[in-house]
């Protein structure tokens, strides 16, 4: 459409079938670190000159979140350069920051287009931005609206107020179950890998049955701290998530002994496996630190100080009992 | 937040009261509702529901708060513990490069 600062793209709030396809392979990590459009401002239906800006990132998923929730509404979208980053992780990269911010209002000439002077953004892009340098370097004051899009379409009805909800996070089973796919994916180079090496060296020493049996005992040890650990989080007993994860490691090591006959394997592999697999999945339950909304750096950091050692030591101990009982 | 606690007397947040002007934008920007508005002036109401995330310190327009701020996962720290010691980096870590 046109405005007093040029040609400004009118865009839908509906999603087609290839936005839903998007998203989803991107949670699958296909194409994921490419997901993004074009950053500048853009009009969602017919927006005048009083109607609200409201700021987002350029990652295709966040942008496509506040868009559909803004069916029928008339607003301006302005979409940060953020190289295809969410907003909550590009606001502590810095990226959905201040400067950008900035610059953005200034080069897509917001001052020209719109007749009031206030931008409005999502509550977990705060830790980029600083309200009061954008306001002294643009003019343009910050409202932070809310942490989720769905909720706009109630903070514009309601003049521009946050409710309490609105500001609340949640971190429900479903919230849990969409972030497990690119976990696996990511972490599934190392857990071939180092599968592969369990796999031969049982294979060689002890024969292929054993060497499937380890790597079963491992992936199984893997999937319950990158799946059971996240998805179970809170009823997981502990407030660390290395304790969380090294449960549901136990827990798969009892089912894997019972699953694969353990009885008939000697003192040595029982205890080897009892002291590496929960160590395994208690690794991949921390790393779930990331993905969580509510965990803090310095309790990451405490958590790693006592937990590294300790499932390191697991492994080196149980490398050890296999060892030893190999050739004693 | 509502059914979740992380591990108790870890957050660095501190609030030197004295400089707060009780504008409000700390509670504005916090998710998890750390702070809360007594009289004309903010006080931290709930520090262990602290992430860190820095928005109340990068948001106060008088610098009353700090934190220590920063990546939270494991193996983004263990990557930065790497790198600070020129040890190259970890497979895995890279959910939010």
């Amino acid at each position: 459409m046109e405005t007093p600062a040029g040609r400004v793209a009118r865009i839908s709030s509906v999603l087609g079938p290839g936005d839903h396809l998007g998203a989803c392979l991107a949670r699958w990590g296909i194409g994921r670190m490419s997901y993004m459009v074009p950053a500048g401002l853009y009009a969602l239906g017919n927006p005048a000159a009083a109607d609200p800006i409201l700021v987002t990132a350029n990652y295709k998923m966040s942008y496509d979140s506040v868009r559909q929730a803004l069916v029928g509404r008339n607003c301006w979208l302005l979409v940060l350069e953020t190289y295809g980053i969410n907003v909550w992780c590009a606001a502590g990269k810095g990226t959905f920051g201040t400067g950008e911010l900035v610059n953005r209002i200034t080069s897509s000439r917001l001052a020209n287009i719109v007749s009031h002077r206030r931008v409005i953004l999502p509550i977990l892009g705060a830790p980029g931005v600083s309200a009061h340098e954008v306001a002294r370097r643009s003019g343009f004051s910050v409202s932070y609206a809310a942490i989720r899009a769905n909720d706009l379409p109630e903070y514009l009805d309601k003049g521009l107020t946050t409710t309490p909800a609105m500001q609340s996070l949640n971190f429900n089973f479903y919230d849990r179950l969409v972030l497990i796919p690119v976990e696996l994916v990511l972490a599934l180079k190392s857990i071939a890998v180092a599968g592969g090496g369990l796999f031969v060296s049982f294979a060689v020493t002890s024969g292929l049955g054993a060497g499937l049996t380890a790597f079963l005992g491992w992936l199984g040890a893997c999937l319950a701290g990158i799946v059971v650990g996240p998805l179970l989080l809170p009823w997981l007993p502990g407030r660390s998530f290395a304790v969380k994860g090294a449960v549901a490691g136990l827990v798969w090591s009892v089912l894997f002994f019972l699953l694969v006959g353990g009885q008939a394997w000697g003192a040595g592999p029982t205890i080897a496996a009892f002291l590496a697999l929960p160590a395994v999945s208690a690794f991949h339950t921390l790393n779930f630190t990331g993905c969580s909304p509510y965990t803090s750096r310095s309790g990451v950091k405490k958590e790693m100080r006592m937990a590294i050692p300790a499932m390191g030591g697991a492994v080196v101990v149980s490398l050890l009992v296999l060892l030893v009982g190999r050739f004693l | 937040m509502k059914g979740f606690r992380y591990l108790k007397d870890v957050a660095t947040l501190n609030l030197d009261q004295p400089t707060c002007i009780g504008c409000g934008r700390c509670l504005e920007v916090c998710p998890h509702q750390v702070f809360s508005l007594v009289g004309k002036q903010a006080s931290i109401v709930d520090r262990d529901a602290c992430m860190e995330c820095g928005a109340c310190a990068l948001n106060c327009p008088v610098k009353a708060i700090t934190v220590d701020c920063g990546v939270g996962c494991a193996s983004g720290m263990i990557n930065e513990w790497l790198q600070e010691r020129k040890l190259g980096k970890l497979g895995g870590g890279n959910c939010c490069s």
